[in-house]
């Protein structure tokens, strides 16, 4: 085969544009995370802001209301989540496991009336640009504004945790909340916001997929990405650069695999299949093998319900 | 007045009547069994249009979605048979054994199975679509139109069904363009569209430019229409999907079928049989064909439809030859229906190795 230098443009823009959805969600669960909540409701925030997206493109006709829709429905069963974990001191893994089921439930059931209507082109942006320079032009023009948004998050996130005092307050109430309390934080207040934020980006991530990946609505057509969003975060030790890594290397290698398949290369189909899942965790545990490191980013209250006693 | 009045008791007793003989001529309840959720817009959403059509043909139905193919479908299927349903249909592979276990408890309901062909109690029946009779058209128009004389194709599992639409599909295209390649790409699932698109992106990049699918969802026509290449609708008319790039579709169309069948169990006269419908049946269906296809190929394929339709033509017909040149079916004699249910070779042509 001719490795044709364009060709190889066109595999990493299609391996960009299918870590996008992982990089959202992930970067979303990391500040929850980090604010020292394990949510693990993920899959089903997602799935509902794929289905709010869909069905507001459809009935309302803008985009940019879909989009916005989608992260709103993503914030508004993450508060259900927030209510019970925070409020009602209920176990984190326990609700965000429901959370999980509830989302696929209610998204079916709302997307009964929006089975078999294909969804509208989403605008992309530098599309004129695509054909400028090779190999480079078509990774970096021709994509959606989330797409772009989706590879600034990982930086964004970073510099916001390490550079900003929210971010340090943030991590603070991951680590010991007890110590932010006492000095005059509202906890619950933090962990709210980080919750309704993470609901927002796993919105987001859902959006992306009916509305810009695969437009249209069927039922469970996250398939399972919202737990590979989670994986990334705890495989990254919460660091939202390796998310970046991690998502990349597992859509690229999900895209390769299939690749391998055209060409003709004589694996077996089933270790190829497996390829990404395999090699992402290996990947992403040697770069984070230092364990004072792991011992440092790990947010300490992770999942403990923090009770504070007026 | 009076008139007006009289007529109008005459007419009400006759409704009333009529309602009284269809409601004891039609009080058959049918259940039927989904593997996938009715929202998937392929193979179950096909099965409940069915499912429809039996109800507005007056009967009452219930379903279940999500039915796992365990010991869960043992118990779904005991259940909806304690709940006074007269025929149920089970309607993936995977339900042949519990399907035939729950017949086997309750012989005063009837059993159909989709697929499959154990038919161990006289109260199972089979039925199953000749789908490949579909793929001979796809192939033929793929042959025809493609430019680069290399046609991508996502498959998802391999079980004979999907081999056979594969050989089908790939004997009919070499049939028109003996230069064609059939590059095969494995999803390894019934539908994933995030994962489809991504197996059609990568058939695309190297080079295929028209595209078939053994997978589910829309996402494959979708991704076709964005990259300018031609692609095929699956299981239902996929065509607004995606107007430039879907040349046809083939769709499962089981109302027919299942309106017979209930009708059969309210009258009396349902038996056990093994049906295996095609294009000539109505059980396969091909939606309308897209005038970018040149006006001699249209009525080529219309021909072809109709040949197939008739038993003129037969998918299979020999000499075929198998990937290292053995004959699998002698010149002249066409495949029998035991070779295509248990079909697990490629025929000459395909590239690459069954995964095991």
């Amino acid at each position: 085969m001719i490795i044709d230098i364009n060709f190889v443009g066109l595999i990493i823009a299609s391996i960009m544009a299918s870590a996008v959805p992982l990089i959202l969600a992930s970067c979303g669960e990391l500040i929850t995370e980090r604010s020292g909540v394990l949510n693990l409701g993920v899959e089903g925030m997602m799935i509902i802001g794929a289905i709010s997206g869909f069905a507001l493109m459809t009935v309302t006709g803008s985009l940019i209301v879909a989009v916005f829709g989608a992260m709103l429905a993503g914030v508004l069963i993450s508060t259900i989540f927030a209510f019970l974990t925070q409020t009602l001191i209920t176990n984190h893994v326990a609700t965000g496991l429901a959370l999980t089921i509830f989302g696929i439930g209610i998204s079916a059931m709302i997307g009964k009336n929006f089975v078999g209507i294909p969804g509208k082109e989403f605008p992309v942006l530098f599309e004129s640009l695509k054909d400028t320079i090779p190999l480079i032009s078509p990774i970096l023009f021709g994509h959606s504004i989330v797409f772009y948004f989706a590879f600034a998050l990982p930086f964004m996130t970073n510099y916001f945790l390490k550079k900003t005092k929210i971010g340090l307050i943030v991590r603070a109430v991951g680590d010991s909340p007890e110590s932010a309390s006492n000095q005059g934080i509202n906890v619950r207040l933090v962990r709210y916001a980080c919750i309704l934020y993470g609901g927002a980006m796993s919105g987001l991530a859902g959006a992306y997929l009916s509305m810009i990946y695969t437009p249209q609505w069927i039922e469970n057509m996250t398939g399972g990405r919202g737990w590979i969003a989670l994986a990334l975060v705890v495989f990254s030790t919460w660091n939202p650069i390796k998310i970046l890594i991690g998502a990349m290397i597992f859509g690229g290698l999900t895209i390769i695999q299939f690749h391998m398949q055209a060409i003709g290369v004589r694996i077996p189909v089933q270790f190829l299949t497996a390829l990404p899942y395999i090699v992402t965790i290996i990947v992403l545990v040697v770069i984070s093998r230092d364990s004072r490191k792991i011992r440092l980013s790990t947010p300490s209250s992770l999942g403990k319900s923090f009770h504070k006693d007026n | 007045m009076h008139k007006f009045l009289i007529r109008s008791f005459v007419s009400s007793l006759v409704l009333l009547f009529t309602l009284t003989v269809a409601a004891v001529a039609k009080d058959v309840k049918a259940a039927f069994v989904y593997i996938g959720p009715t929202g998937d817009h392929g193979w179950t959403y096909q099965h409940d249009v069915g499912r429809k059509a039996v109800e507005a043909a007056g009967f009452k139905t219930t379903y279940v979605e999500g039915v796992p193919e365990s010991a869960d479908a043992e118990r779904v299927l005991r259940q909806l048979a304690n709940s006074g349903h007269d025929v149920i249909f089970t309607t993936s592979f995977g339900y042949m054994n519990p399907t035939n276990k729950v017949a086997k408890e309750f012989p005063n309901v009837k059993f159909e199975h989709a697929t499959g062909y154990k038919r161990e109690h006289p109260n199972v029946a089979t039925y199953a679509a000749r789908f490949y009779e579909g793929r001979t058209i796809l192939g033929t128009i793929a042959g025809t139109m493609t430019k680069s004389n290399v046609i991508g194709y996502v498959a998802s599992f391999p079980i004979p069904e999907v081999i056979r639409g594969i050989n089908s599909f790939t004997l009919a295209a070499q049939k028109v363009n003996p230069n064609i390649k059939t590059k095969i790409v494995w999803a390894f699932t019934w539908y994933d569209p995030g994962k489809e698109a991504e197996a059609a992106k990568a058939l695309i990049d190297q080079g295929a430019d028209v595209i078939a699918q053994h997978t589910d969802s829309t996402a494959i026509v979708q991704m076709a229409e964005k990259a300018g290449v031609y692609a095929f609708g699956q299981a239902s008319d996929m065509d607004k999907f995606a107007p430039k790039a879907v040349l046809t579709s083939v769709e499962n169309n089981w109302g027919p079928y299942y309106v017979d069948r209930v009708k059969a169990v309210a009258n009396g006269t349902w038996s056990q049989k093994d049906t295996w419908h095609g294009i000539g049946d109505g059980m396969v269906v091909i939606s309308d064909l897209d005038s970018q296809m040149p006006a001699d190929l249209r009525s080529k394929v219309k021909k072809l439809q109709a040949d197939l339709a008739s038993g003129k033509v037969h998918s299979f017909t020999g000499p075929i030859y198998d990937q290292k040149g053995n004959l699998m079916v002698a010149e002249g004699k066409t495949a029998d229906d035991g070779m295509l249910a248990g079909m697990m070779t490629y025929v000459k042509g395909v590239e690459g190795d069954i995964p095991k």
